[in-house]
C-alpha cells in the first residue's frame, strides 16, 4: 500500500493512501479508549523528535503516539544541543541517525527541510511542520476528525479562515480535502493570500460572511501576532472585526457545521471564546485524534521496506 | 613563435567575417589573417577542422571571490574556469572581502591576476564605500588603478539620490554604472520567484516587481543625468519592456541577462534543489519568452554569466539559508548555442553578445580578431555533444543546476594573449 518510508507532505499522497492512514487511525483510536493504552508493534524502534521551532501539542502528541506503540521516544532539544554550538542541520541529522534512530520527526522553520533530510538519511522522516510548506499529520488528524463527524469528506464544503500565506496547516488541508473530494474555500485579507492559490482548486474569499455561508466545516487558523508588526494588518482588533469567527457569523454556516482550530488559539483574535468553547467546536477532539493519526503514521511507515 | 590556426570557420562580428580563414599569431598578438590555405609556414599549426574560431568570450559579470572567499573560488581557479568556458576576459564584481572600494584591493586583484590568472581580469569597483550605498568611492583613483566600471552588485544602491550622483559623477570618466536592480524591502527574506510555485513550496517569494521598480527608477535617473547605465542580470519580462521603451526614447542604457534566465523557470525548483537558488530568482515561462525576445530584438545587449561559485557546504543545506548563485562560466556558451538552435539568435549575434558588445560597453580592446589585437581566441566544436558534469569543472564552485544536461558545443582550445590551452 504505502511506498514511501517518509511522510513529507499530503501533496504526494494518493486518496487511497490518505484513506488507508485514516482507517488505520480508527483502530488506534479504539486502543486509546482502553484502560491500558499501549500496544507492542514498535517495540525496539526509536523515534527522535527533532524540533527546531517551539511546539507543545505536536511534539507531545508524537511522543505519546510513539510510546503507545511501545517505541523508545527521545526528544532532541535544540536549545540545549550542539546546534547552539554551531552544528549544521546536516550534521545534527546524521548524528541522530548514527545514534540508531528509526524515525526522525522534524519541525523546522525552513520549507523543504524534511525533503533535504530525506535525501541525506536512510531512516524514515516524518514532517511535523516545515516553514509555510506542509504539516501533514495536522491535516490527517483534521480529516480524521471531519470524517468521524460527517461520515465522508466527498461533497463537503470546508471554509478555512486565516493566514493562508504563512500556514502549512492550510496547505496540507487544501491538498487533503481536495484529494478526498471536498470543496475548499479560503478566506483572508489579500495581504495574507498566497500567489496563485486558486490554482489548487480552492475558491478565494475576502469576506468571511460570504466564505462561511452554508459551510459544513469551518477551520480557523492561528494568526501569528507578528503579522501586524510586518504590516500585513493594521491591527489585531481590525482583524477580529473583519475575520474573527463569532457566534453571529457561525449562524451563516450549516446548522450542524463543526468548528476546528489547529491550536494554539488566540481567543479574541481569530476566534471568539463563545465559539471556541461552544457546542459546535471539535477543537479538543482534534487533539485526541492527533495521537491516533500519528500512531497510524508511525505504524504504517515502520512497515515500509527500506 | 608563429602559430597558424587553420581549417576553421572564422567568425568575427567586429570585422564582419564569417568564413574559412587562417589566423597567424605571433607572440601575444594576432599578426595577420589569410584566406584559406594562403597562410605562411608557422612554427606550429593548430588544426581547427570542424570548429568555429571566434574572438575569446568576454564576461562582464563574474564573481572571483578573491580576496576574502578563497574557499569558494580564487583568481587562479576562476580564470581557468573562464578559459575552459571559452572566455579570455572577465570583469570581476567588487563584493569580495574586503570590498573592492579602494585602490589597495584593485591593485591586489590586478597583481594577483597577472601572477596567477589564466586569462585577462578587469576589476569592477564598488559604487559606494563598503557597498553601503551611502558615499561614492573615489572613482578617479580606482580607474587609474584599473577599474573599468562601477557596481554595488549583490546589493542595490537603495538611496536614489546616491544613485543619481553616481550616474552623474561617472560621466566625467564616461564609464558604465552597473545596477543590481532589487528593492530590498519587496524582496525581503525571499528565496525564489513569487508565484504559484513558491506557494506550493512554501518558500518566501521575490516578486518580479522587486526588480522592475528599481529598473524603472534607474532608467528615470539615467534619463535625468545622461549617465551610462547598465542593467545587470535582467530576469523579468517587465524589465525587458521597461528597457525597450527607454531605449526607444534614447536613454543611454545597456543590459544583460544570464543563461539561467533563458533556460530555466521556477518550475524546476520543485525538488528544493539549492543549486537553482539564484538572485534574481528563476522566473516563469512567460519571462523566459520575453527575455529571448529581448535578446532577439536587441533590448538585451549582452549575455553574461553572473558566475557565482560557492562551496559545497554553502549549498548543501536548508533552502532558506543556502547561498544564492550559479557557477556559470563553463556552461554559458553551450547554453547560448541553444538560442541559436531555437532560432532566437544567429550564431553571429550570439558571439556578438558574448564578446564584442560587452567589450564595447566596458571599453576594453577585446572581442575582436583584428590585426595587432591580443591573441584572445576560442576554438569551439559546435556539433560535439557533451553531458554537463560539475565534478569536472575547473571552478571551485560546482554549484550548477545544469548538471546532467545534454548540451552541444565544446570549447576545444582557448588562446589567451597568445598562450594556448587545450581542453580535449
Amino acid at each position: 500500500m504505502f511506498k514511501s518510508k517518509n511522510l513529507l507532505g499530503i501533496k504526494d499522497l494518493t486518496p487511497n493512501e490518505i484513506n488507508f492512514i485514516l482507517d488505520t487511525a480508527s483502530g488506534f483510536k479504539d486502543v486509546l479508549a482502553r484502560d491500558i493504552k499501549k500496544v507492542p508493534p514498535l517495540r525496539g524502534k526509536t523515534v527522535v523528535n527533532l524540533f527546531f521551532e517551539p511546539s507543545t501539542r505536536t511534539r507531545t502528541s508524537f511522543t505519546l503516539a510513539g510510546k503507545r506503540l511501545s517505541a523508545d521516544v527521545v526528544n532532541f532539544s535544540v536549545n540545549t544541543s550542539s546546534v547552539v554550538k554551531g552544528e549544521t542541520l546536516k550534521d545534527t541529522a546524521l548524528t541522530i541517525q548514527s545514534l540508531g534512530a528509526d524515525f526522525i520527526v522534524i519541525r523546522h522553520a525552513s520549507s523543504g527541510v524534511p525533503h533535504f533530510l530525506s535525501k541525506i538519511l536512510n531512516i524514515s522522516i516524518i514532517n511535523a511542520g516545515d516553514g509555510a510548506n506542509e504539516h501533514p499529520t495536522q491535516a490527517l488528524l483534521d480529516l480524521f476528525t471531519i470524517r468521524s463527524h460527517k461520515k465522508k469528506i466527498n461533497g463537503l464544503t470546508v471554509a478555512i479562515i486565516g493566514d493562508i500565506a504563512h500556514s502549512r496547516v492550510a496547505k496540507s488541508n487544501i491538498y487533503g480535502l481536495t484529494k478526498l473530494g471536498a470543496k475548499v474555500r479560503v478566506i483572508c485579507p489579500p495581504t495574507l493570500m498566497p500567489a496563485g492559490i486558486d490554482k489548487l482548486g480552492v475558491d478565494v474569499f475576502h469576506s468571511i460572511e460570504q466564505g462561511i455561508k452554508n459551510a459544513d466545516v469551518i477551520m480557523t487558523l492561528r494568526l501569528q501576532l507578528e503579522r501586524q508588526v510586518k504590516g500585513f494588518l493594521p491591527s489585531l482588533e481590525e482583524y477580529f472585526k473583519l475575520y474573527g469567527l463569532t457566534a453571529e457569523r457561525l449562524k451563516l454556516a450549516r446548522d450542524n457545521a463543526i468548528v476546528m482550530h489547529p491550536g494554539p488559539m488566540n481567543r479574541g483574535v481569530e476566534i471568539d471564546s463563545e465559539v471556541a468553547d461552544g457546542p459546535q467546536s471539535v477543537i479538543l477532539e482534534q487533539v485526541t485524534n492527533g495521537i491516533a493519526v500519528r500512531m497510524a503514521v508511525l505504524y504504517i511507515l515502520a512497515g515500509v521496506r527500506r | 613563435m608563429k602559430i597558424l590556426i587553420k581549417n576553421g570557420r572564422v567568425i568575427d562580428p567586429s570585422l564582419n567575417i564569417d568564413g574559412y580563414k587562417e589566423i597567424l599569431i605571433e607572440g601575444s598578438k594576432i599578426k595577420s589573417l589569410y584566406p584559406k590555405n594562403k597562410g605562411p609556414k608557422p612554427d606550429r599549426v593548430i588544426d581547427a577542422s570542424g570548429c568555429i574560431v571566434i574572438p575569446g568570450l568576454v564576461d562582464m559579470h563574474t564573481h572571483l571571490r578573491e580576496p576574502g572567499f578563497e574557499y569558494k573560488e580564487t583568481i587562479k581557479t576562476g580564470t581557468l574556469s573562464a578559459l575552459k568556458g571559452g572566455f579570455t576576459s572577465i570583469c570581476c564584481m567588487p563584493n569580495t572581502n574586503p570590498i573592492n572600494d579602494s585602490i589597495t584591493v584593485t591593485e591586489y586583484i590586478i597583481e594577483k591576476a597577472l601572477k596567477e590568472g589564466a586569462c585577462t581580469v578587469y576589476p569592477i569597483g564598488a559604487i559606494t564605500k563598503g557597498q553601503n550605498g551611502e558615499a561614492l568611492t573615489e572613482l578617479e583613483a580606482l580607474i587609474k588603478a584599473g577599474c573599468i566600471a562601477f557596481s554595488d552588485d549583490g546589493k542595490p544602491v537603495t538611496n536614489s539620490l546616491i544613485m543619481r550622483r553616481a550616474l552623474e559623477y561617472s560621466k566625467i570618466f564616461d564609464i558604465p554604472v552597473i545596477s543590481h536592480c532589487e528593492d530590498l524591502k519587496l524582496s525581503e527574506d525571499g528565496v525564489m520567484n513569487e508565484g504559484f510555485v513558491s506557494t506550493i513550496l512554501g518558500l518566501k517569494g521575490i516578486p518580479k516587481a522587486a526588480e522592475e521598480v528599481m529598473v524603472a527608477r534607474d532608467l528615470a535617473l539615467c534619463e535625468l543625468t545622461g549617465g551610462r547605465l547598465h542593467i545587470a542580470h535582467v530576469s523579468t519580462g517587465g524589465s525587458v519592456k521597461l528597457i525597450k521603451e527607454a531605449k526607444a526614447r534614447g536613454v543611454n542604457v545597456t543590459s544583460e541577462t544570464c543563461p539561467h534566465y533563458f533556460c530555466l523557470t521556477d518550475e524546476s525548483l520543485k525538488s528544493y534543489n539549492t543549486n537553482l537558488k539564484v538572485n534574481p530568482p528563476l522566473r516563469t515561462e512567460k519571462d523566459v519568452k520575453a527575455i529571448k525576445q529581448g535578446l532577439k530584438d536587441g533590448t538585451i545587449d549582452v549575455i553574461a554569466t553572473d558566475h557565482a561559485p560557492h562551496h559545497f557546504d554553502d549549498k548543501n543545506k536548508e533552502f532558506d539559508t543556502a547561498a544564492f548563485g550559479i557557477s556559470g562560466l563553463e556552461t554559458a556558451f553551450a547554453l547560448g548555442i541553444q538560442l541559436v538552435e531555437q532560432g532566437v539568435l544567429s550564431l553571429k549575434q550570439l558571439i556578438t553578445k558574448m564578446s564584442l558588445t560587452p567589450s564595447k560597453i566596458m571599453r576594453i580592446k577585446n572581442g575582436t580578431l583584428a590585426v595587432n589585437a591580443n591573441a584572445n581566441i576560442a576554438i569551439i566544436n559546435l556539433n560535439k555533444k557533451f553531458v554537463v558534469d560539475s565534478s569536472k569543472f575547473l571552478s571551485k564552485g560546482k554549484n550548477t543546476p545544469f548538471d546532467g544536461f545534454h548540451l552541444k558545443g565544446t570549447v576545444e582550445k582557448t588562446i589567451s594573449v597568445g598562450k594556448i590551452h587545450e581542453w580535449t
